[in-house]
C-alpha cells in the first residue's frame, strides 16, 4: 500500500523518514510508508521462511509412526506441531505487507517460490531426528537469533516467539544423539553416518559466501539481515566443534582446525555446485516435498470446505434465532402495548367507578 | 476461484499471560468464525502455558490511528510537561513524596 505521491517532494520527504527510522534501528511497522523493493525483499524473506517451516515438517514427521518410545514419539509430534505454528507466525508476518495466505500458499505449490534447501535432504535413518535438531535448528538459530532485531517490526516479533521454541528443538536432539552415543556400536554408527550426511548441508543453509550473495548488502543497509552469511557460518561452525567433541563424533572435513590467530575454526568450502543443483530443484527429495505438500493441501480441502460450511450454518441459525427472537419480543411488545391501552382506558373512566 | 480458496477472515489474537496482567496482542491468524478463531488462537499461541485467557477479534472491526497523523494526534500533549511529576520542585527533605 505505497502511496503515489501526489505532491512533488513527497515521496522524498517519505523516504527521508523510512531512512532516518533504519537508521535510528528502530521499527519500522506495517501501516509505515516503506520502499517498494523493501517491501518486495521482506515479503520474498519471510515467505520463503514460512515456506521452510511448513516443508520442514516432512522430513521429521517421517520418523513420527516409528520413534521407539511413547516418550520420544510425543517429543517429535509436539516439535513438528511447533514447525507448522511457526510457519503460521511467519505467514501472519508476511501478510501484513499486503499479501493474501492463498496467494502464499499458491506461490509454494506452484514452486515459483523457494524454501530452504536442507528440507530437500531425506532422512535415511532415527538418527537423522537428532541431527536435524542438532545441527539443522542449530544453524536455524544461528540465523534466527538476530533476526528477532531486523527492521521489520511483525518480523522480528514473529523471530522473536520461533526462537524460544527452537531451543528445545535443538536439546531434544542433541540429548537423543547422547542417548544413542550412551548405547551400542551400531547406535554410534548410525549417529556419526547421520552427522557426515548432514554436516555440510547444514553449513549450506547459511547462503552462499558474500562475495556471491548480491541482495545480501542491501538487506544489511536496510537492517533486514544483522549478520552477513559468512560471519553467522563461522559462529555456528565455531559453536558446534565442542558440542562435537563432547558428543564423540567427528565432522567430515580435513580441514576443520582451531586457528588461533583467528581464534575461529578454520573449515573446508561446502560444495556450492550441489547447493546451486538443489536450489534449481534437483536435490535429493524437492518434487517428493512439494508432491506431498500439494497432497496435503487437496486432501484437507474438505476440511476447510466443512469448516466454511459450519461457520456459515452457524450464522444463519443465529440470525434465524435473533430474528424469531426480535418476532417474539415484538408480539409481546404489541401484546403489553394492547393491555396498557386497555388499562388505560380503565384508568381514564370517571373516578371512583373503578377506584379500590 | 474454489469456495475453499476464498480466504477466512483475518483475527487478532490477544493472549493474558497471567492474572493481574492485560491481554495483550500476540499475532493474528484465519478462521472462518469466532469459534473456529478461539480454538486456532489456543493451538497456535499457547502451546506452552502463555496464557490464561484469550480475546479474538475480527481485524476488520479495529479502527486504527493512521500513522500519517502521528504528529496532529500526539503532538498537543508534548507541551503538556505539567502532566508529569517530575515538572514539581519538591524539597528533598520532604519524606514520601
Amino acid at each position: 500500500m505505497t502511496t503515489t505521491p501526489a505532491e512533488p517532494g513527497l515521496e522524498g520527504r517519505l523516504q527521508a523518514g523510512f531512512d532516518a527510522t533504519i537508521a535510528r534501528h528502530d521499527r519500522i511497522e506495517p501501516r509505515d510508508w516503506m520502499p517498494d523493493a523493501y517491501r518486495r525483499t521482506l515479503i520474498r524473506q519471510i515467505a520463503q521462511h514460512a515456506h521452510s517451516e511448513i516443508i520442514g515438517m516432512q522430513p521429521e514427521g517421517n520418523w513420527i509412526g516409528r520413534a521407539p518410545s511413547l516418550r520420544r514419539k510425543a517429543i517429535l509430534l509436539a516439535k513438528v506441531q511447533d514447525e507448522a505454528g511457526h510457519g503460521l507466525y511467519l505467514y501472519s508476518a508476511c501478510e501484513t505487507l499486503g499479501v493474501s495466505r492463498a496467494e502464499l500458499t499458491e506461490l509454494l505449490l506452484s514452486g515459483r517460490q523457494k524454501y530452504s534447501s536442507i528440507f530437500n535432504y531425506p532422512t535415511l535413518s532415527y538418527a537423522d531426528v537428532g541431527t536435524i535438531g542438532w545441527l539443522v535448528d542449530g544453524a536455524a538459530i544461528c540465523n534466527q537469533v538476530p533476526l528477532c532485531r531486523t527492521s521489520y517490526g511483525p518480523y522480528g516479533r514473529a523471530m522473536i516467539r520461533i526462537c524460544k521454541e527452537e531451543s528445545f528443538h535443538q536439546r531434544q536432539g542433541y540429548e537423543l544423539l547422547m542417548t544413542m552415543m550412551r548405547g551400542t556400536d551400531a547406535q554410534r554408527a548410525m549417529v556419526q553416518e547421520s552427522v557426515n550426511r548432514f554436516w555440510w548441508p547444514s553449513l549450506m543453509m547459511f547462503g552462499p559466501p558474500d562475495a556471491q550473495s548480491p541482495n545480501s548488502e542491501r538487506s544489511m543497509a536496510w537492517g533486514i539481515k544483522r549478520n552477513s552469511n559468512d560471519e553467522l557460518r563461522q559462529k555456528f561452525v565455531d559453536m558446534t566443534v565442542p558440542q562435537a567433541e563432547a558428543l564423540g563424533v567427528t565432522l567430515p572435513d580435513p580441514g576443520l582446525r582451531w586457528n588461533e590467530e583467528r581464534g575461529h575454526y578454520d573449515f573446508g568450502e561446502p560444495d556450492w555446485a550441489e547447493f546451486a543443483a538443489v536450489l534449481r530443484g534437483d536435490g535429493p527429495c524437492n518434487a517428493q516435498r512439494l508432491a506431498h505438500r500439494r497432497a496435503a493441501h487437496e486432501e484437507g480441502a474438505w476440511v476447510r470446505e466443512a469448516a466454511t460450511a459450519f461457520a456459515r450454518r452457524s450464522a444463519q441459525e443465529a440470525q434465524e434465532a435473533q430474528e424469531a427472537q426480535g418476532a417474539r419480543e415484538a408480539r409481546e411488545a404489541q401484546r403489553a402495548q394492547g393491555a396498557r391501552k386497555a388499562q388505560a382506558a380503565q384508568d381514564t373512566r370517571p373516578a371512583g367507578e373503578g377506584a379500590r | 476461484m474454489s469456495a475453499d480458496r476464498r480466504e477466512w477472515p483475518l483475527y487478532e489474537v490477544f493472549v493474558r499471560g497471567k492474572r493481574g496482567l492485560n491481554h495483550v496482542h500476540v499475532g493474528s491468524l484465519h478462521a472462518p468464525d469466532d469459534a473456529m478463531a478461539l480454538r486456532h488462537a489456543r493451538d497456535v499461541y499457547t502451546r506452552r502455558n502463555e496464557g490464561v485467557s484469550i480475546w479474538v477479534v475480527r481485524s476488520d472491526a479495529i479502527t486504527a490511528s493512521s500513522p500519517d497523523e502521528k504528529d496532529p494526534l500526539f503532538a498537543p500533549n508534548g507541551d503538556k510537561v505539567y502532566r508529569h511529576p517530575t515538572f514539581y520542585e519538591i524539597p528533598d527533605d520532604v519524606p514520601h513524596m
